[in-house]
């Protein structure tokens, strides 16, 4: 069995038993009249259709009309989907980008770093639905585009990560690399260019991965004070109103909203394995190591 | 004019703190074109701390250091230097060949004579058919030729090695002395060799410079006046015996001080 079988089959896998657990529960507390089997006591979560809908109503809920005589509910979230993964794709572009610049500002410059570190870390304590609204507001008098602002608030939760590792992956060659490179008389941008960012790629992907999902997350957080009528937030936020009502829609939207970060997480793994051979990749290293050493033999 | 030369050279880290360190004290020493010049001592003499000084890689507190006449700095901006570390260093997303034109890259070669440059430096060191290789894909021993034909690619008029084969088994070791040699008849570049092995130093040396610690300063400079092309044979010859002893007690009497 190749690994991509086996890895495929591990994920369908592990799908199966949280339905499973899902569904047993649910029959569990059916048969016992919502309480743990021979005692009284009640189970944290109630088993009826309006807490817990059975995952085949999630399905067949994301198959039906969202309203009557309207579109098939997973044509209007996956339409929503698309409409926020435009603002999140634009803010992980641009806090990515804004996180790079950071890194390499603080790997040039001590002071820099010691300056503005300590900001960076706390812009990521401060609640992101209290920032959102007040870029709203701000937006709202420069006349921009809404969903421009919503990318702006996602940005606002993807630069960190990439911060803060790009930092770590431009500090990591050693010092001897650093002097071989200064016996050669190169210049910082050389340095920069030639060693530190080379150097700084595999620790950059694993914070592209947070990056992606941290985009989505502050795009549907952003779109509610924006009062976005057309993504995902609106639409979780509506189905959230009517969860008692229909609580197999809001549950569809979460599962189109994660599928929405996992495949975006998925575009970044595959530009990583584009770019950086397994030996170089953070958390392949484990697998590259036997491999590596087979083809050394093989040279030797 | 010589290759190197050193007058009342010292180096002090932290001065006027409580963690000073006179790391070396008044270095006087003249290396010659073409010479092989070893530095050997017991560890923490400052053996490294003097290539630094050499390689622009640190400033000297005192005394003055001249290469080819000029000062270190500006012979580093002319990339006199060629430079090779106990760790091969090697960049890991580079390939061989990729790897051996980096100092011609960063220098500003264009890409055809980079690639020819490098390919005669892998033939050198007798590499040339894994040019195509990665630096893990490589035995320690391989990958240390590698950055020596890396440190020679812009043909350096000075090849300083620090240690360069420490972390090497003694047989690969022994190939590697013999290797270097050969590449250095035929570049006839002046070498600044530090290493803590006695036959190492005598078996590739021109002259072996003795080091004392606290503070690291010269004791003794033993001519090594073996024949050449020096050989396995040489290894054997009565002159190479006399001579480490030679070495050996240099040392030992550093030690006893």
């Amino acid at each position: 069995m190749s690994p991509n079988t086996r890895r495929v089959l591990s994920v369908l896998g592990i799908l199966a038993v949280l339905v499973a657990v899902w569904e047993g529960y649910k029959w569990m507390g059916t048969a016992t009249g919502g309480v743990w089997p021979g005692t009284g006591v009640e189970l944290p979560v109630r088993t009826n259709e309006r807490s817990m809908p059975h995952t085949w109503d999630v399905v067949i809920a994301l198959l039906r009309p969202a309203r009557r005589g309207g579109d098939m509910l997973l044509l209007v979230l996956l339409k929503a989907a698309l409409f926020t993964w435009r603002s999140a794709l634009l803010g992980f572009v641009l806090g990515s980008a804004v996180g790079f610049g950071l890194g390499v500002l603080f790997v040039r410059s001590a002071l820099a770093e010691r300056g503005l570190m300590p900001h960076v870390v706390a812009s990521q304590t401060v609640p992101i639905l209290a920032i959102a609204p007040i870029l709203v507001v701000w937006a709202g008098r420069l006349n921009v585009t809404r969903w421009l602002v919503v990318a702006v608030v996602s940005a606002y939760l993807a630069f960190f990560p990439v911060a803060i590792n790009t930092l770590r992956g431009l500090r990591s060659p050693d010092a001897t690399a650093s002097e071989l490179m200064r016996s050669y008389a190169a210049t910082p941008n050389q340095v920069l260019w030639k060693l530190q960012v080379p150097a700084a790629l595999p620790y950059l992907f694993p914070a592209l991965k947070i990056a992606a999902t941290a985009s989505i997350i502050g795009a549907i957080v952003g779109e509610l004070p924006a009062s976005m009528p057309d993504g995902l937030g609106r639409a979780i936020l509506n189905f959230a109103a009517a969860f008692s009502a229909a609580p197999a829609k809001l549950f569809a939207s979460i599962l189109v909203a994660s599928l929405v970060g996992i495949g975006f997480v998925g575009v970044v793994v595959l530009a990583e394995r584009m770019l950086i051979p397994p030996s170089r990749r953070l958390e392949d290293l484990e697998a590259a190591g036997p491999r590596g050493r087979d083809l050394k033999e093989v040279v030797a | 004019m010589s290759a190197l030369s050193l007058s009342g050279v010292g180096k002090v880290f932290n001065p006027g703190s409580d963690q000073e360190v006179r790391a070396v004290h008044g270095i006087d020493l003249e290396v010659g074109r073409g010479e092989f010049v070893s530095v050997i001592g017991p560890s923490g003499c400052g053996k490294s701390t003097l290539l630094r000084l050499i390689g622009d890689l640190t400033p000297p507190s005192a005394g003055t250091v001249s290469v080819n006449g000029k000062t270190p700095a500006r012979a580093r901006l002319d990339r006199d230097y060629g430079m090779v570390f106990q760790s091969a260093t090697l960049l890991d997303w580079r390939k061989v060949a990729a790897n051996v034109e980096l100092p011609l890259e960063i220098m500003g070669m264009g890409e055809a004579e980079r690639s020819r440059q490098a390919a005669a430096m892998l033939d050198l060191v007798q590499l040339g058919r894994f040019a195509g290789h990665y630096p893990w894909q490589l035995s320690g021993g391989m990958q240390q030729r590698v950055a020596i034909a890396r440190a020679l690619a812009f043909k350096p008029s000075i090849l300083l090695m620090d240690e360069p084969f420490g972390a090497l088994d003694e047989m690969t070791r022994e190939r590697m002395q013999a290797e270097l040699l050969r590449i250095r008849a035929e570049t006839g570049t002046t070498v600044v060799f530090v290493t803590h092995s006695i036959p190492e130093a005598v078996f590739l040396s021109t002259r072996v410079v003795i080091m004392s610690s606290r503070p690291g300063t010269i004791t003794e400079v033993v001519d090594i006046d073996l024949p050449e092309p020096r050989s396995y044979e040489t290894r054997e010859d009565r002159r190479f015996f006399d001579l480490l002893t030679k070495v050996r007690e240099g040392l030992r009497a550093v030690e006893a001080s």
